[in-house]
């Protein structure tokens, strides 16, 4: 296995889109972070990279990765290879070598310009992220044969976890602001990994304060031990998940 | 004739209180060596010049007109028990000790120097260190409180005093003290026709000054930083509030300035930075808020329903995640003429104002006043959507919070 992510991560890396996407995210990274130097301002537009573009990239980039490599697997099907094997390589390829070009765009501005625990936190969330949204990305692809469909498909779920739950949530707390809900929320919140990285980030920031009582409840949780031991499973429980299911379809799957 | 001649003798009798009076050292190589014995031999308006050492003597009475002078800031112990310096004359003048220590009490207030029912009481030049309040005036009128330095180290609010409490006091000025780690830097509680300036007050438990019902007071060209909250204005009338910093008072419930129930106040030229709530307004009338500037608070300016007919005009809000917010429909408030940092709109006619009205709440702060725990979704996408769709289509914004001539440079 280890040799098939090797080809199609040296494939990948070597790939114009790949470097072009890691010297964008370090050009505006460092353009933020130069702007205005370790203001929360700068932060939070880099927040809103990691939340917004770098899932985005991530669902398209590797659903158009999947389609175009689908001759590749197909070949490798012929030789003694197994077909979990292949699903697998392509997904640690693609996260792999994404979360690379990501690592190295945002984290070496980072290092010169901005160094703390937000910015571990920042790293961290976009490298988690992209191992989510690819994962999330290859089970919307494997699930049609029509590329233009299998796009639609992935980008549907990114707006879905942008915008659409996030919107459902809200009217579910409009519903019941008159009950504590603080405990539910929070069930409600870990179950989208782009708002589990947000509150991780923003709880680590000092507008922090700005979320008041509930604000409080979720502080306490998430920097106890417990509460980080639970929001990094459940964002390992993201990355995972999708991709077994993706797995037992593209076994069953006629190619 | 007779009555004249008395009368002249009388007086002639009483010169000498005025023109000899006289020093009186006190210290280790002195002929007083304590305090109260100095002050028991002295006659009404003599200098009392404590040299430097340490005394611990009780509480200090101090009982007639008396200039009592610390040089090289002699230290005052009240050892944890005792009220220091209790004044109980008109005419006192107090410079450059060092108190220490006073008692703490829950039943009385315990002060580092407490004026009693007296004017013309001058307190300048002291330090003050670990005391449960500072200096307390109480029922005082015409007293100056100058270039004190003020601090405590109490963590506990109820175990902590104020810095400079004043009760039922008139005519006072306070100018240039430093305060810090007390539980209200400088409070006031019926205090009328004072003046408060150029102090800075920072880390306090609680407030860096509170009003309680007093009315016709100055305050300008403070610091209140860092304090549990900034300022706190209730129950007034009349208070002025100009050039002062309110600076970096953050945390989950903190204000720069908070004014409750109080009626024709004028805040003008101040700056309020950094800020969990810039400036906090409940049950105001007649409010002028003036060419202040609100920059990077959490929410700029935060509005009550029942504050009326206040003026909002000549400010600038520059960089404050909420430039107003509202929980719902307030009554008349008139907010033209600000500088929004938020404005979008153009200027075809060249006056300087904008052609199209700002409404300087979005609906992602009117969510949040209503549901408290939306605040989960600060800086969240969907938000950022909301609001942007509620530009396009205004439906539920308050429409009465409006400034219909915003500027386009700053003041």
């Amino acid at each position: 296995m280890s040799r098939i992510i090797k080809y199609v991560m040296f494939d990948i890396l070597r790939n114009r889109f790949v470097i072009g996407y890691c010297l964008f995210i370090m050009l505006i990274t460092f353009g933020l972070l130069g702007l205005e130097e370790g203001s929360s301002k700068s932060t939070l537009s880099l927040l809103n990279i990691v939340l917004l573009v770098v899932p985005l990239i991530s669902v398209v980039f590797a659903t158009i990765h999947f389609y175009n490599s689908y001759e590749f697997m197909e070949l490798l099907l012929s030789q003694p290879v197994r077909r979990s094997t292949i699903i697998y390589s392509e997904y640690f390829g693609v996260s792999c070598s994404l979360s690379f070009a990501f690592a190295i765009g945002m984290g070496v501005p980072l290092i010169f310009l901005n160094q703390g625990l937000v910015s571990v936190y920042l790293l961290l969330s976009g490298i988690v992220l992209t191992f989510v949204f690819v994962s999330i990305a290859l089970l919307g692809a494997v699930n049609s044969k029509d590329k233009a469909r299998g796009i639609g498909t992935s980008l549907l779920l990114w707006f879905f976890f942008t915008a659409i739950y996030d919107g459902l949530v809200l009217l579910i707390m409009f519903s019941f602001s008159d009950y504590p809900i603080e405990k539910y929320l929070l069930a409600f919140i870990s179950l989208n990994p782009i708002d589990l990285a947000r509150v991780a980030i923003l709880l680590q920031m000092d507008t922090a304060v700005l979320m008041g009582y509930t604000g409080a409840v979720f502080s306490e949780f998430f920097n106890s031990w417990e509460g980080l031991i639970f929001a990094s499973g459940l964002l390992l429980l993201w990355a995972i998940l999708p991709m077994l299911l993706t797995v037992r379809i593209f076994k069953r799957k006629d190619l | 004739m007779n009555l004249v001649k008395s009368k002249i003798l009388f007086s002639l009798l009483l010169l000498p209180c005025f023109f000899f009076a006289e020093t009186i050292h006190v210290g280790a190589g002195y002929k007083f060596k304590t305090i109260k014995s100095a002050i028991s031999q002295s006659k009404i308006n003599d200098t009392i010049l404590i040299h430097k050492g340490y005394y611990q003597e009780g509480t200090i009475l101090i009982e007639k007109p008396l200039t009592i002078v610390g040089q090289d800031y002699p230290t005052l112990d009240g050892l944890h028990k005792i009220e220091i310096l209790s004044v109980k004359s008109d005419n006192v003048n107090i410079s450059g000790l060092k108190l220490i220590n006073s008692g703490k009490s829950d039943v009385y207030d315990l002060a580092a120097i407490r004026v009693y029912k007296n004017k013309n009481i001058k307190i300048s030049g002291n330090i003050l260190e670990n005391n449960f309040f500072g200096i307390f005036l109480s029922k005082s009128d015409h007293c100056t409180i100058t270039n004190n330095k003020l601090s405590s180290t109490e963590q506990n609010q109820n175990d902590s005093g104020n810095g400079i409490h004043l009760l039922y006091c008139n005519n006072i000025f306070i100018e240039n003290n430093h305060i810090t780690g007390h539980r209200d830097g400088i409070y006031f509680e019926f205090v009328t026709e004072s003046l408060i300036q150029k102090n800075i007050s920072e880390g306090n438990i609680r407030y860096g000054l509170h009003f309680m019902f007093s009315s016709n007071d100055v305050y300008q060209e403070n610091t209140f930083r860092n304090n549990g909250a900034g300022v706190a204005v209730m129950f007034s009338y009349k208070v002025k509030m100009i050039k002062n910093h309110y600076e970096h008072n953050w945390g989950a419930a903190s204000y720069g300035l908070l004014l409750k129930e109080i009626r024709d106040g004028e805040i003008t030229g101040n700056t309020f930075e950094k800020n969990t709530i810039g400036l906090s307004m409940e049950g105001t009338t007649r409010i002028k808020v003036s060419h202040n500037n609100f920059l990077h608070n959490g929410w700029g300016i935060k509005i009550c329903g029942g504050c009326d007919q206040g003026v909002v005009t000549k400010n600038n809000l520059i960089g404050n995640t909420f430039d107003v917010s509202s929980s719902g429909s307030t009554l008349s408030n008139d907010f033209t003429g600000n500088y929004w940092d938020k404005y979008l709109g153009y200027d075809l006619n060249k006056d300087g104002l904008g052609d199209t009205p700002f409404f300087p709440v979005t609906l992602s702060s009117l969510i949040m006043e209503q549901v408290p725990t939306s605040l989960l979704y600060l800086h969240s996408f969907v938000l950022d959507l909301i609001d942007q769709s509620e530009k396009l289509l205004p439906q539920l914004i308050p429409q009465n919070i409006v400034d219909k001539k915003p500027t386009l440079k700053k003041f």
